[in-house]
């Protein structure tokens, strides 16, 4: 990628609650770049302050300190702990430039779905053709171009946001803030929601901030990925990197939800085969990222060590066109053989945790 | 006919546009009704606006103006009405020169009716969900684009729903105020009816407001119903 400029930068962002009797640090101290074309997820459970944090991007919700530049235009700067913000006439041109989407959705219940689409660009004025050509070059995007007339209680709920992204997009903006969108929704939408965003990413060249509990939507879509907790961000990178080598505990816990390692681990060990386990067999977890998994692996251990696996439980996830690995497998055969078939994995750019079993 | 003029034998003897005819007491329930529920609707549409726009987690947050709506609501509400005819006299004088007949009744008429109205209208708009709201926000909506195309659009089933319930007990008021010589059905049926024994004319007055309430109802039902799509 080339080196460019954020499209996004937040900036030592602080939100204080004074509230009668106590004061919430909401978000503290959060600093994030966001550049051009990214889907950048942030991922955390509710309360961790994720929303309020992205609520800060248009000014939804005011930062008590820190700087908000979107674009190359300040709308929150801190002067020395006196924060200023941008008029709120100009506030609402910028607000134009950057999209969002709900978790309920917030259509206009009495306006159809045409009118809801239209709402943003109310202001411009355009002839009955200019919008009637508009809705129905945003609906056909989302994939709901039949809709236009009906009302949001007459659809479903992807159907709902849809329209709501149809309506995000009416401004042409760059940025589309995604506030647990697919939260409300059932798997099949979720992905249905996700698959359209990917697209709108990589059609329109949309940056896209996703906010979200659900490590899965972020696996999906994401190539960058902040973990909040209590308000401040513990881990970031790209997606690869936060999945193949988490650090914190809740990030961990947070891929857990997405590949279920965890539930399959336990399930391993509870088998039988594993409870008989024999020395010097040993049961080990093999993680491995990219390149190393076009190696027969595997097939090599027999051929050239001859050690067996006996293979338990596996998860292969592709992110971002690489592919992301954990096997769970019983190596049987001499001891010598066992530590020489492992320094070979190891070799292999693969990691080998041992679970069970020692070398002797 | 026969067995009506015997039924009804002072209902028929008061006459239609006789100085206190039938014709003469449903236009002064008409006019009563009509021209109060226009200036006390506005007010409490300007005071139920206000009390959710100024209100502490409205669009345009103004702690001392809420207070101030909000107590000249709740102070007006607590007057009883028959009590609110007569103490306000002063200011009725002031404003039409009169302290009776049907124009000195659209004073407390209006004044009684909107702090009731202005809660109504109040409720119906705190109903519409935040999150549209800031939704409006997020796509840079301006101040009155909100009121009027998100508050006054979104509510506006509500909002003539409780219009309708506005003018039915507007029109109980209108019987009230023949206490202060205003005419009008309400006042037919007490001085007349009543103090004269006269209970035929008791009955047709009380079934013509019936009827007029009815009307209100359905017409008020069937548009709310048009505007609704929810």
């Amino acid at each position: 990628m080339t080196e460019q400029s954020p499209i996004i930068q937040l900036e030592n962002i602080d939100v204080i609650f004074e509230q009668k009797k106590q004061t919430v640090h909401a978000v503290k101290n959060v600093s994030l770049d966001i550049y051009p074309g990214d889907i950048y997820g942030i991922v955390g459970y509710s309360g961790a302050g994720k929303s309020t944090l992205v609520r800060t991007i248009n000014l939804l919700q005011k930062p008590t300190h820190g700087n908000v530049v979107v674009k190359g235009t300040n709308l929150a700067s801190d002067n020395g702990g006196n924060e200023t913000y941008i008029s709120s006439k100009d506030l609402r041109n910028e607000r134009k430039k950057i999209g969002m989407i709900f978790q309920h959705f917030n259509l206009m219940n009495e306006r159809t779905v045409a009118q809801n689409v239209l709402f943003p660009i109310a202001h411009l004025k355009l002839s009955k053709e200019q919008r009637q050509q508009k809705v129905t070059e945003l609906l056909e995007l989302v994939g709901l171009a039949d809709r236009a007339n009906a009302y949001p209680s007459q659809l479903s709920g992807g159907q709902k946001q849809r329209v709501a992204i149809a309506r995000a997009l009416a401004s042409e903006p760059e940025i589309l803030i995604s506030d647990e969108a697919t939260s409300a929704l059932d798997p099949k939408t979720t992905n249905s929601i996700l698959l359209l965003l990917k697209k709108l990413n990589v059609e329109l060249g949309l940056t896209i901030v996703l906010i979200t509990h659900e490590m899965q939507a972020v696996k999906e879509i994401a190539n960058k990925v902040a973990v909040m907790e209590n308000g401040e961000v513990i881990e970031r990178g790209s997606l690869l990197e936060i999945f193949t080598a988490p650090q914190k505990q809740l990030t961990k816990d947070f891929i857990d939800t997405a590949t279920n390692l965890e539930d399959g681990l336990r399930k391993v060990q509870n088998q039988t085969i594993v409870e008989n386990l024999q020395s010097p067999d040993v049961l080990v977890q093999l993680s491995y990222a990219g390149s190393s998994t076009d190696e027969p692996l595997i097939s090599t251990l027999f051929k050239d060590f001859n050690v067996s696996a006996n293979i338990l439980f596996g998860n292969v996830e592709i992110l971002q066109n690489t592919p992301v690995g954990t096997l769970i497998t019983i190596l049987s055969g001499q001891s010598t053989d066992i530590k020489a078939a492992i320094a070979s994995i190891e070799a292999n750019g693969v990691k080998v945790s041992i679970l069970k079993g020692a070398l002797a | 006919m026969n067995w009506i003029t015997k039924t009804f034998p002072n209902v028929i003897s008061l006459g239609w546009s006789t100085d206190q005819g039938w014709g003469l007491a449903i236009y002064q329930t008409l006019y009563m009704t009509f021209t109060s529920a226009i200036v006390g609707g506005i007010l409490g549409l300007i005071f139920g606006f206000g009390l959710v726009l100024f209100a502490e987690d409205g669009i345009i947050p103004n702690r001392p103006l809420y207070w101030i709506l909000d107590k000249i609501v709740s102070i007006f509400r607590a007057i009883p009405f028959i009590i609110l005819l007569a103490f306000i006299m002063p200011f009725t004088l002031f404003l039409v020169h009169t302290t009776i007949g049907v124009n000195a009744a659209l004073v407390p008429l209006s004044l009684g009716v909107f702090p009731f109205y202005a809660r109504q209208v109040q409720n119906a708009l705190i109903s519409v969900d935040g999150g549209i709201i800031e939704a409006a926000h997020a796509f840079g909506a301006t101040t009155s684009e909100i009121i009027f195309k998100v508050y006054l659009r979104e509510a506006l089933a509500d909002l003539i729903r409780v219009s309708t319930v506005t003018l039915i007990s507007l029109v109980g008021l209108t019987a009230m105020a023949g206490a202060i010589g205003s005419g009008g059905l309400g006042n037919t049926a007490i001085a007349i009816g009543y103090n004269r024994f006269q209970s035929d004319v008791t009955l047709v007055a009380t079934l013509l407001i019936i009827i007029f309430i009815f009307i209100i109802q359905f017409v008020g039902d069937f548009l709310a119903k048009i505007a609704s799509h929810k």
